[in-house]
């Protein structure tokens, strides 16, 4: 972006949102929007609370739980799903189905069979993440090369050679690309189960700061879940690009 | 014709003195597509065949058979006496899209075929590096394949089917997504490979010019079903230098002729 001849660095947008929120919140307009300078203080504040600690730790350990469960499952799943049509047959409906279903609506189910604790936000994030990791897993072997399948066989690979040395890398940048999805609808399974769970972790933290309206410290809650969010993602898209340097280059 | 020995006719071919590579009445259908119909075929050792014809005459089909990567739905495939239906050690295959793993260097690629048979990593690296040599790719072993060219990339494939030691090379149109003056360059130092490398070379070919170039065998296929139409052995002496061939008198005829019954295959 460019801005009277100057180069605009890409995060200036970022800063003139800021401002108008910040002359937004001091016109006392809304009482939703406190200016982004209380935001911002709020922030500071909150994360030096014990409160938003336990709850990071709290929520940060359901997400790595329910993502690695949703890793570990769905990478498996997508590839079965790849290579072999009858998984496919059976399972493909189920999979895109709840790739695109509304799932919070799930959520209270989830309460009814795990309880009100972690078990209940650990299944939400597995729920939401799991199913965009299986689908582009699935794709990404798909897309594999017939020719790189009958180069393993006729060298002599065994069936565990086959997926080890050359399936897993070859579908590798779809597999992460579809990690990075699943991590960001896991943000979002992470938030709605605690929410609705309520006494949990930021659920818990959230009910607290809009019941007493203290809007300040709920958008900064809000304002570090994105930037968690989005961080994760930009780490994730770090390694996809490491790998992209033969992802681009397959025939 | 003086200087080519030709036989006509469908019935088996006898076999001569020393076959490394045996097909008795392979057959494959795709559906209601019929490939390839009762093949008798011999490869004699130490030869270079090609299989030429026109697309869809199941040359690449026969190949993949004989590679043991496809089933054939009817015949054998004996290899030195012993009869396979699966890849085996003695066979090595060179894919038409080079089939390398993109995520791999050059030397790994080379070495693909020995990790497999679980040799340990500094024997393989040092064969491989020997045959990247051999295939004149040295000073490339730490590349990797997207930044090789098509040519450079069909050598490594080569590289990595001469690396397994294997008695048999099953080529499916190497050269086919090579560039024009890469393939040129390519079938001459394969000629010269050849002389080197005491081994027997199947090689799958849709020109004409490039199977009379290198072969010491053709054996013409006709399309739809796929079927042993003509073997040609042409008389070329391949001694000397590779760019003299192409002025052969004996080689050009060859071309000719082969064109003359391929051309009513030609829609």
């Amino acid at each position: 972006m460019t801005l009277f001849g100057y180069r605009v660095p890409m995060m200036a947008s970022l800063l003139v949102w800021c401002v108008v929120w910040e002359i937004v919140g001091r016109l006392d307009l809304v009482f939703l929007l406190p200016p982004f300078s209380d935001v911002l203080a709020a922030a500071f504040d909150l994360v030096q609370t014990p409160s938003w600690q336990s709850a990071t730790v709290t929520t940060l350990r359901a997400f790595v739980i329910g993502m690695a469960l949703a890793i570990v499952v769905g990478v498996p799943l997508g590839i079965l799903m790849g290579r072999v049509k009858i998984a496919d047959d059976l399972l493909g409906m189920w999979v895109n189905i709840f790739s695109s279903a509304p799932l919070s609506a799930i959520v209270p189910v989830l309460m009814i069979l795990f309880g009100f604790g972690e078990k209940t936000i650990v299944a939400a994030v597995f729920l939401f993440a799991i199913w965009i990791i299986v689908l582009d897993t699935r794709a990404g072997v798909r897309h594999i090369s017939p020719s790189l399948i009958e180069m393993a066989r006729s060298y002599g690979a065994s069936r565990r050679a086959l997926y080890f040395k050359i399936i897993l890398w070859a579908a590798l940048p779809e597999i992460l690309a579809g990690v990075r999805l699943g991590l960001i609808r896991g943000v979002k399974g992470v938030v709605i189960g605690q929410l609705l769970v309520a006494i949990v972790g930021y659920g818990a933290l959230f009910e607290t700061f809009s019941r007493n309206f203290r809007m300040a410290e709920f958008w900064a809650l809000t304002i570090l879940l994105f930037a968690f969010a989005l961080v994760v993602a930009e780490l994730i898209e770090k390694a996809e690009a490491k790998v992209e340097f033969y992802a681009g280059a397959r025939q | 014709m003086r200087a080519t020995a030709v036989r006509n006719g469908l019935s088996p071919v006898p076999a001569p003195m020393d076959s490394i590579v045996e097909v008795r009445g392979v057959s494959k259908t795709y559906g209601n597509v019929e490939a390839l119909r009762g093949i008798d075929l011999d490869f004699p050792r130490g030869k270079l065949t090609s299989l030429l014809g026109p697309s869809g005459c199941g040359k690449t089909t026969l190949l993949k058979i004989i590679a043991g990567l496809i089933a054939a739905d009817a015949g054998t495939v004996d290899i030195d006496g012993k009869r396979v239906s699966a890849p085996g050690p003695e066979r090595a295959f060179v894919f038409q899209d080079f089939a390398l793993m993109p995520w791999a260097t050059v030397t790994r690629n080379v070495a693909f075929g020995l990790e497999l048979r679980g040799a340990n990593k500094t024997e393989r690296e040092e064969i491989a590096r020997h045959y990247i040599g051999e295939v004149g790719l040295a000073g490339f072993e730490d590349k990797y394949p997207h930044e090789l060219s098509g040519g450079m990339r069909q050598r490594v494939g080569l590289a990595r089917a001469l690396s397994v030691d294997a008695d048999v090379l099953l080529l499916d149109e190497p050269f086919s997504a090579v560039d024009e003056q890469n393939r040129r360059k390519f079938q001459e130092d394969l000629i010269r490979l050849r002389t080197n490398q005491n081994k027997t070379f199947i090689f799958v070919t849709h020109s004409i010019e490039e199977a009379v170039y290198i072969s010491d065998r053709i054996v013409l296929l006709s399309p739809r079903p796929g079927r042993i139409s003509q073997i040609i052995e042409p008389d070329i002496d391949r001694s000397g230098d590779p760019e003299r061939i192409h002025r052969d008198k004996h080689y050009l005829d060859t071309v000719e002729e082969i064109w003359q019954g391929l051309k009513q295959y030609v829609e």
